[in-house]
């Protein structure tokens, strides 16, 4: 077991991505996630790898398909404002499907909207991260461990469907430091056998009669075959939903919450629980596919309210826990956004008033 | 047990390097949970900065709290907007060379130390941050005093020769810690 | 018996037994045949890829033998610049058209040309938007009639044309840059041996060109095949003169 190391999130996230084989990063300044291309360009050159700083975020985005389109493990990181530059490369990605994977340390919005945290970007990453429906299976960490386990397991995910991979992290998570524990780095063997089984559609030249060709769309009916053969992907998720279920077997109230907003839940339930309430909390891991069923499953005999939580006005990750309650039980909000920090304090009043209200 | 602590001043004073000093002394040499948070204004210098340290021997909820239980103001403006976020009972710590205004609240322990002047006097004028460190270690304890020196010769390995003054100057800040308690 | 020798045939840089659909005296398919000829020359068809852009230039991947990726919009350079940094030993060249390079496309154009990233660039200026029906491009001339220029260009409503080598000569970083033409048999001979001096740069590693080839395109300038190539000659060719902008490789001679 290798020690843990005190890092920042998103050095933390640079470093798993360059263990798992990592060896292109194209990036665009941006706050507060600068610390992911600054670490990696230091670290690529140490690794064989390819750091470039593009003229804008349209530009990182399509270096990254670029590359992807070659084998490599190719990765690059935004904010917010920037990810929204990101949406034709992403689409162009998931219709020619070639696994990216990206990172979106979301900041406060609409618009150029503030440098700090927030959580509001969810409908975007979730549902239309670009043109033409495709889906992708977006990662949500709530730790600086969590950030490096799921940036280590996206490059996995993303070659396994040919698909892009988004981790959605923030502010808080991307600029914290934490003490976290690193996976082994891949060795220069592996990182190689694995662009080897991509190599028969890599666009990097073949001999005659064999070339590749990588089309992010087509004539005639073959677009809907790739819609069709993408909703089959889609369809095969249902196995790769991840949620926590927290104290919820004898939870009479239900907080859902994901990524940092979770973490600030779970202090609160503990206190809460001292006092002894009985309150527990859903926490989707990855916000797509949304775990629905642990939602639908709910017990609403006992479970009397939802409070929903998110760095987010107003609310988005509500329509999917909506769609899953159908109106059984009452669901409340606890809200920031814009750049304003959820707290410990906003969380206990939020809950202890839907205490008072359904209890 | 969580400890929270929230380090206040502007650009500069080392607000950051104090906060992230303490955190990661804290994960290298002893088990219990600890996250740093930085919190920047736009502007690089001479603006507002602000971090917080949460050390815990749970697992950490929010790396940032407006409850604190220790608050460390290094100036009169982080002073004034962050009082009340300390808890009754919670400790203050002034660098009273900058910080003037009357301490109002009765109802937490205040802590003085002039760190800037200290330092000056030691003529390392930019060592005020790791006097207030001291003076914080020496009056919560918050994690051995033992940690905190490994700590700073980790911090400066790549200038050895800044090891021992800080380590003095740690030690001075550690005494008017220990004798406020 | 006189001895038979075979002095031509069709590239295998292009699909056998397809033929491509451009409309008639558009010089796409020229194009198309001298860049799989460069290559084929310089033996490294197995390692050509092609970035291709959006409009007409985006047809090309239904007739060419090697492999191909269609970029977005304008932005083939930086496509490219994943392509070749990821996997150098590739022979990497964007096919973009006037639209696609100078317009949508011009700060990826020219910061990969600032970077002097090492692939080529096949620009095709036909100074009009083909494939969505004629609208006006960055290359359009004074006084052309588009469908969004129904009055012709005018310099005070819409700016003048703009001249891509000229502007990329204005970098430090750019290796080789030409103009050539397609409008006869000796053009077309001078245009293969620019692809093929571009691609021989990009396999010594010297960085960045580009080669502009200037076409007409009859079906939206509204003229037949032979008033096009007389407009092209004497208006296009003014506008853009023909010719090396920039050859590092002669400049150290």
């Amino acid at each position: 077991m290798s020690e843990r190391v005190f890092m920042k999130g998103c050095e933390a996230i640079a470093e798993a991505a360059t263990r798992a084989g990592c060896r292109f990063f194209a990036g665009y300044p941006i706050t507060p996630q600068n610390e992911i291309p600054e670490y990696f360009a230091r670290r690529m050159p140490e690794v064989g790898g390819t750091f470039v700083q593009a003229e804008s975020e349209v530009a990182s985005v399509n270096m990254l398909y670029g590359a992807a389109s070659t084998g490599i493990r190719a990765m690059s990181s935004s904010s917010s404002t920037g990810i929204s530059l990101y949406s034709e490369g992403i689409s162009y990605s998931a219709s020619a499907r070639l696994p990216i994977v990206y990172v979106n340390v979301q900041r406060g919005g609409p618009g150029i909207g503030a440098i700090q945290p927030s959580q509001q970007d969810y409908m975007q990453a979730t549902k239309a991260s670009g043109n033409g429906g495709f889906r992708m299976i977006v990662l949500a960490p709530s730790t600086v461990q969590e950030c490096v386990d799921m940036v280590y397991e996206s490059f996995d995910l993303a070659e396994r469907d040919h698909n892009p991979v988004l981790i959605l992290t923030d502010g808080v998570v991307g600029t914290m430091m934490e003490p976290v524990v690193l996976p082994p780095m891949k060795s220069d063997e592996e990182i190689q056998k694995l662009r080897d089984a991509f190599k028969y559609r890599a666009i990097i030249g073949h001999p005659l009669g064999e070339a590749a060709y990588c089309r992010p769309g087509s004539v005639g009916s073959g677009q809907e075959q790739v819609n069709i053969e993408a909703d089959k992907l889609y369809k095969t998720w249902d196995k790769d939903v991840r949620v926590e279920e927290y104290l919820t077997e004898d939870a009479e109230i239900i907080i859902a919450a994901y990524g940092i907003s979770a973490r600030i839940c779970r202090a609160v339930i503990k206190q809460l629980r001292a006092q002894g309430y009985k309150i527990g909390m859903i926490r989707p891991i990855r916000v797509s596919p949304f775990p629905y069923e642990a939602f639908s499953n709910i017990d609403f005999d006992r479970v009397k309210g939802i409070l929903n939580v998110e760095m987010s006005i107003p609310a988005q990750m509500r329509w999917d826990v909506d769609y899953a309650v159908q109106g059984r039980c009452p669901i409340r909000e606890c809200l920031r956004s814009g750049g304003q920090l959820l707290t410990n304090e906003q969380v206990m009043k939020a809950a202890q008033e839907m205490i008072k209200e359904v209890l | 047990m969580e400890r929270n602590l929230m380090i206040a001043g502007f650009g500069g004073q080392g607000v950051m390097t104090m906060g992230r000093m303490l955190a990661t002394a804290t994960s290298e040499t002893t088990d219990l949970n600890v996250t740093f948070f930085p919190s920047y204004g736009s502007a690089m210098r001479g603006g507002t900065a602000n971090c917080f340290v949460v050390i815990s021997d749970e697992e950490i909820g929010s790396p940032v709290s407006y409850n604190l239980e220790d608050l460390i103001v290094m100036n009169g403006p982080s002073y004034r907007a962050f009082i009340d976020n300390l808890k009754p009972g919670g400790n203050l710590f002034v660098n009273s060379t900058i910080v003037t205004d009357e301490i109002t609240r009765d109802d937490i322990n205040v802590v003085k130390a002039p760190v800037t002047q200290m330092a000056i006097d030691m003529s390392n004028e930019r060592a005020l941050n790791v006097i207030m460190l001291g003076v914080y270690i020496g009056y919560t304890n918050a994690v051995p005093e033992e940690v905190m020196i490994k700590g700073i010769e980790t911090n400066f390995k790549k200038k050895p020769d800044l090891i021992e003054p800080n380590i003095e100057a740690f030690k001075k800040g550690l005494e008017i810690g220990k004798a406020a308690k | 018996m006189a001895e038979e020798k075979k002095v031509y045939s069709r590239t295998k840089g292009v699909l056998e037994n397809t033929v491509s659909g451009f409309c008639p005296g558009c010089m796409h398919s020229t194009v198309h045949k001298i860049v799989g000829e460069a290559a084929e020359e310089l033996g490294k068809l197995d390692k050509l890829v092609r970035v291709e852009g959006v409009g007409c230039c985006g047809l090309g991947q239904f007739y060419v033998s090697h492999d191909a990726i269609i970029a977005a919009h304008g932005r083939g350079c930086a496509v490219a610049t994943g392509i070749k940094r990821s996997s150098p030993d590739s022979l990497v060249y964007t096919y973009q058209g006037d639209g696609d390079l100078a317009a949508i496309g011009l700060g990826e154009t020219m910061s990969a040309a600032n970077r002097g990233e090492n692939f080529t660039v096949i620009f095709v200026n036909n100074g009009i938007y083909g494939m969505t029906g004629g609208q006006m491009a960055p290359t359009t001339l004074l006084g052309m009639k588009s469908t969004t220029s129904p009055a012709g260009r005018s310099a005070e409503e819409h700016g003048y044309p703009m001249h891509m080598c000229e502007i990329l000569n204005q970098l430090t970083a750019p290796y080789y840059l030409e103009r050539v033409s397609c409008d006869t048999p000796q053009n077309v001979i001078k245009a293969r041996n620019a692809i093929k001096k571009a691609f021989q740069y990009q396999l010594d590693g010297k960085g960045f060109s580009m080669v502009e080839v200037v076409t007409s395109c009859p079906t939206n300038w509204g003229l037949s095949t032979i008033d096009s190539l007389d407009f092209l000659r004497e208006k296009m060719f003014a506008e853009y003169p023909l010719g090396v902008y920039r050859d590092g490789g002669e400049k150290k001679k």
